[in-house]
C-alpha cells in the first residue's frame, strides 16, 4: 500500500475585526500543483466558506490571486506547492475583507449608492 | 438596500462588455459598467492569448466576404448569416480602432502580422505577440473605458437577475460581494456580456466565472437562447506536464507558427487517417483534429495520460527562440523543453457557439435587453472558425453598446427609469437564503456538486454523445435541481460570502446544463461540434437553428429557419471593388 504524499495548508481565517486565526487542511499533493490548486481543493472538498480571489485558472493572466505564501508575496496560481506545511495569509497592505480575500479593488471601481 | 440608476447597465466586462461601455458613452449614454470579478480581469477575453480574425488585407489581398465564406463553411449550415456577415464587415474596423487604442497588434515593415489559423482560406489572423492578445486587449479597453465620460466601473458587483416590468427589462439586481449587500439597479437598457458556459466541462480553458450566467439571466428574463446543443472544443489543450502560470490553450498559435507535428501514442502522424491534410500546413480544423484525437486514445493509441503528443523537436533551435522568445524560459521554468520532448495534449472545452438570440442590433425578444459577445449565440453556427470570437466581442459588444444607448436614450423617451420596488428585489434573491441552516458544517457546498456537474457534463455531454447518455445526463442534472440544490447549507451573509455565490452559480450552471443536454437530445443528427455516436450522420431536415425558453419553470425547445442572406458574396466583391 503507497502513502500518498499530501501538503499541510494552514489558511489564516476570518473577517475584517475578528480575532486572527489558522485553520489547517490535509491536502494531496501532486507533482507541479499550484498553491491556488490547493485552495480550489480545499474548497470544493473540506471547506466550502473559504474565501480567496482569482478568476482565470492558472493562467496568471488576471492576477486577482496574490497572498502571502509563507511570508512571501506571490500569485498563488505560479507559487508551487509543497510537501509539509504550507502557510497562506492575506496581503499585508491591503485592508482584509474575509480569509485570504482583501481589498484590492480600484478606488473609481467602488459602487456607490444613490441612498 | 443600495439604489442606483443608469441609461445602460452592462453585465460583464470582458471584451464585448468593455466596447459596449465605450460605444454607449459615445451614443451619449450614462453606463454603468459591472463585473462579478474586477473590472477587465475576468471573463474569457483575459485568457484569450491567441489571434483574432479580420480581413484587413495587410498580409495578402483579403476581403471580408471571403472571411464570411470561411465563416459560414466552418459554420455547418447553421450560420445566422446576417450576424455572420456583420462580424466579418465590421470586423476591420473594430481591429483597426483598437489599433488606433494602441493595443499593439504584431507588425513587420509597419504591416500587421497576418497568420494563417485554422480554416481560413488565408493569412487573416492578427495578434499580440508572446500570447498576449488577451491582455493586451483587456488592457486596451480598460483604457478607454477609464477614459470614457459618462462610464461608472463597478467591481465585485454579482448581477443575480434581470427585472422585467411590463413585458420590459427595466433593472436588475446584484449582490455586493464585497459587503454582501443587495444592490437594486434601475436601467434603460441591459447589455448582457457575461460570457458563455465552458466551465461546465471537466477540462476547459474558461475563467472560474463561466459556468452561463448570462444564458440563465436571459432564461429567467424570458429571453430565448438558441444553438445551445453545441460546445466548441479546442483539439490541442494542455495536458501534461503540469503547466502553470499559462493558458491551456497556448500551444495552437505555435502549431501554425512553427509547425508543430501531432503524434499518437506510437509516435506516428494520424490527421491524415481522419480525412484532413496536416501536411506541412498543420491547419486541419479544430473538430476534426478534436474527433481525430479523441478516436487515437479511444483505439488504445493514446499518451500516457490520455490525449497524444504534440512535437516541436524537429525545430531547428533558432527558429524556435525567435517565435517562441520569452516563452521558452516560462516553459524552463515548468520543467518544459521543448527541444528534447513533446508534451501531451487533449480536446478541451474552449468555445460556446450557442447562445442569446438576439436580432442585427443585438436585442433579445424581451424589449430593453441586449446581448454582446460570446453571450450571443447564431453568428458561429455549429462549428466557430478560429480567431472569430475576439472579434465578435468588438464587433457585438460595440453594436449591443450603441443601440442600448439609442434604445435607453431615445426610443423610450427619455425614460431611463422605471420605480422598481425593494420587494422584488429581495424576492429574486429569495431562493437560498430560506436555506440557511445556522451553523452548519460546509462540506458538501457547491463547490463540491459543480465538480460533479463538470466530471457528468464531460463524461456523457462532451464530444461525442449518445441518446442514452444524454438521457442519463438530464435525469443527473434535473434531480441536483430538485434535490440536492435544496439540502445545501448556505451560511448567512458575510463579506465575501463565496458560498453563497457558488450557489448561484451553481444554479445558473445547472439551467444551462439542462438547456444544453436537452437540446444535444433533441438534435438526432451529427453536425459540426455536436457529434452522436448514436445518429452519426447530418441530416437535412436538421439544417434549422434550436431554440430555447423557459416557461412556467420549465425548458420548451423548438426550431426556427436559419437566417440566410439574400446577397452572393461574389456580387459584393463586385460591389466594393
Amino acid at each position: 500500500m503507497s502513502e500518498k504524499l499530501h501538503a499541510t495548508l494552514k489558511v489564516s481565517r476570518g473577517a475584517e475585526g475578528d480575532a486572527p486565526r489558522f485553520d489547517s487542511f490535509d491536502v494531496p499533493f501532486e507533482d507541479g500543483a499550484s498553491v491556488l490548486d490547493a485552495l480550489v481543493w480545499v474548497r470544493t472538498n473540506q471547506d466550502a466558506s473559504l474565501a480567496f480571489r482569482y478568476s482565470c485558472f492558472n493562467a496568471n493572466a488576471c492576477k486577482e490571486c496574490m497572498v502571502r505564501v509563507d511570508g512571501k508575496t506571490e500569485y498563488a496560481c505560479t507559487a508551487r506547492l509543497k510537501t509539509g506545511i504550507v502557510k497562506v495569509e492575506p496581503l499585508a497592505k491591503k485592508r482584509l475583507v474575509r480569509d485570504l480575500v482583501t481589498d484590492i479593488v480600484p478606488p473609481k471601481e467602488r459602487l456607490r449608492g444613490e441612498g | 438596500m443600495i439604489r442606483v440608476s443608469t441609461d445602460v447597465f452592462i453585465i460583464g466586462a470582458g471584451g464585448a462588455g468593455m466596447y459596449a461601455a465605450v460605444a454607449a458613452a459615445r451614443a451619449g449614454a450614462r453606463v454603468l459598467l459591472a463585473d462579478k470579478s474586477l473590472i477587465s480581469r475576468g471573463g474569457a477575453t483575459i485568457m484569450a492569448q491567441m489571434t483574432v480574425a479580420a480581413a484587413v488585407g495587410h498580409e495578402e489581398p483579403d476581403h471580408w466576404t471571403h472571411h464570411l465564406a470561411d465563416t459560414i463553411e466552418a459554420g455547418n449550415g447553421l450560420c445566422n448569416e446576417h450576424l455572420s456577415a456583420i462580424l466579418c464587415e465590421e470586423g476591420p474596423i473594430r481591429i483597426m480602432e483598437m489599433d488606433e487604442w494602441k493595443v499593439g497588434w504584431a507588425r513587420e515593415n509597419g504591416r500587421m502580422t497576418q497568420v494563417h489559423a485554422p480554416g481560413h482560406g488565408l493569412k487573416r489572423c492578427v495578434y499580440v505577440d508572446y500570447l498576449n492578445t488577451g491582455p493586451a486587449v483587456a488592457r486596451t479597453l480598460r483604457g478607454e473605458v477609464a477614459q470614457g465620460a459618462g462610464i461608472t466601473r463597478v467591481s465585485g458587483l454579482a448581477v443575480m437577475e434581470i427585472l422585467v416590468r411590463d413585458g420590459e427589462a427595466a433593472g436588475a439586481v446584484a449582490i455586493d460581494v464585497e459587503s454582501g449587500e443587495t444592490i437594486l439597479i434601475e436601467a434603460g437598457a441591459i447589455v448582457l456580456a457575461a460570457g458563455g458556459l465552458t466551465r461546465l466541462y471537466k477540462r476547459n480553458s474558461a475563467s472560474v466565472n463561466m459556468a452561463g450566467e448570462a444564458y440563465a439571466m436571459a432564461l429567467r428574463a424570458g429571453a430565448e437562447l438558441i444553438d445551445m446543443e453545441f460546445v466548441q472544443f479546442f483539439p490541442i489543450g494542455h495536458l501534461a506536464p503540469r503547466l502553470v502560470g499559462m493558458d491551456p490553450i497556448m500551444w495552437d498559435p505555435f502549431r501554425y507558427k512553427v509547425g508543430g507535428r501531432l503524434l499518437n501514442g506510437n509516435f506516428e502522424e494520424f490527421i491524415h487517417d481522419y480525412g484532413a491534410s496536416d501536411g506541412g500546413t498543420y491547419t486541419a480544423r479544430r473538430d476534426v483534429a478534436s474527433y481525430a484525437i479523441t478516436r487515437e486514445v479511444e483505439a488504445g493509441r493514446g499518451s500516457p495520460h490520455g490525449g497524444v503528443w504534440l512535437s516541436f523537436e524537429h525545430i531547428p533551435d533558432d527558429v524556435m527562440m525567435d517565435k517562441f522568445g520569452p516563452m521558452i524560459d516560462r516553459l524552463a521554468k515548468n520543467g518544459i523543453d521543448l527541444s528534447k520532448s513533446a508534451i501531451e495534449v487533449s480536446p478541451i472545452a474552449h468555445y460556446h457557439m450557442g447562445g442569446v438570440r438576439v436580432d442585427d442590433e443585438m436585442r433579445t425578444r424581451v424589449p430593453g435587453l441586449f446581448a454582446a459577445g460570446e453571450a450571443v449565440g447564431g453568428a458561429n453556427g455549429a462549428t466557430r472558425l478560429s480567431g472569430n470570437a475576439i472579434t465578435e466581442a468588438f464587433v457585438f459588444g460595440e453594436r449591443a453598446g450603441r443601440f442600448a444607448a439609442t434604445h435607453a436614450t431615445h426610443a423610450k423617451g427619455g425614460r431611463s427609469q422605471v420605480a422598481l420596488d425593494e420587494a422584488s428585489a429581495v424576492a429574486a434573491l429569495a431562493a437560498p437564503r430560506g436555506q440557511i441552516k445556522p451553523g452548519a458544517k460546509l462540506d458538501g457546498g457547491a463547490a463540491a456538486l459543480m465538480k460533479e456537474l463538470q466530471a457528468l457534463m464531460w463524461d456523457k455531454v462532451g464530444l461525442f454523445r449518445t441518446g442514452e447518455a444524454l438521457e442519463q445526463a438530464l435525469a443527473r442534472i434535473r434531480e441536483m435541481q430538485r434535490d440536492d440544490m435544496s439540502r445545501m447549507a448556505i451560511p448567512d451573509d458575510a463579506p465575501f460570502n463565496q458560498a453563497l455565490l457558488d450557489w448561484y452559480e451553481l444554479r445558473a450552471g445547472l439551467l444551462c446544463a439542462e438547456a444544453v443536454t436537452l437540446s444535444a437530445i433533441n438534435r438526432t443528427e451529427s453536425r459540426g461540434a455536436h457529434q452522436r455516436d448514436d445518429i452519426p450522420d447530418a441530416s437535412p431536415e436538421f439544417e434549422r437553428n434550436q431554440t430555447i425558453v423557459l416557461q412556467n419553470g420549465e425548458l420548451v425547445a423548438g426550431w426556427v429557419d436559419v437566417p440566410r442572406i439574400s446577397y452572393t458574396l461574389e456580387d459584393k466583391v463586385a460591389a466594393a471593388v
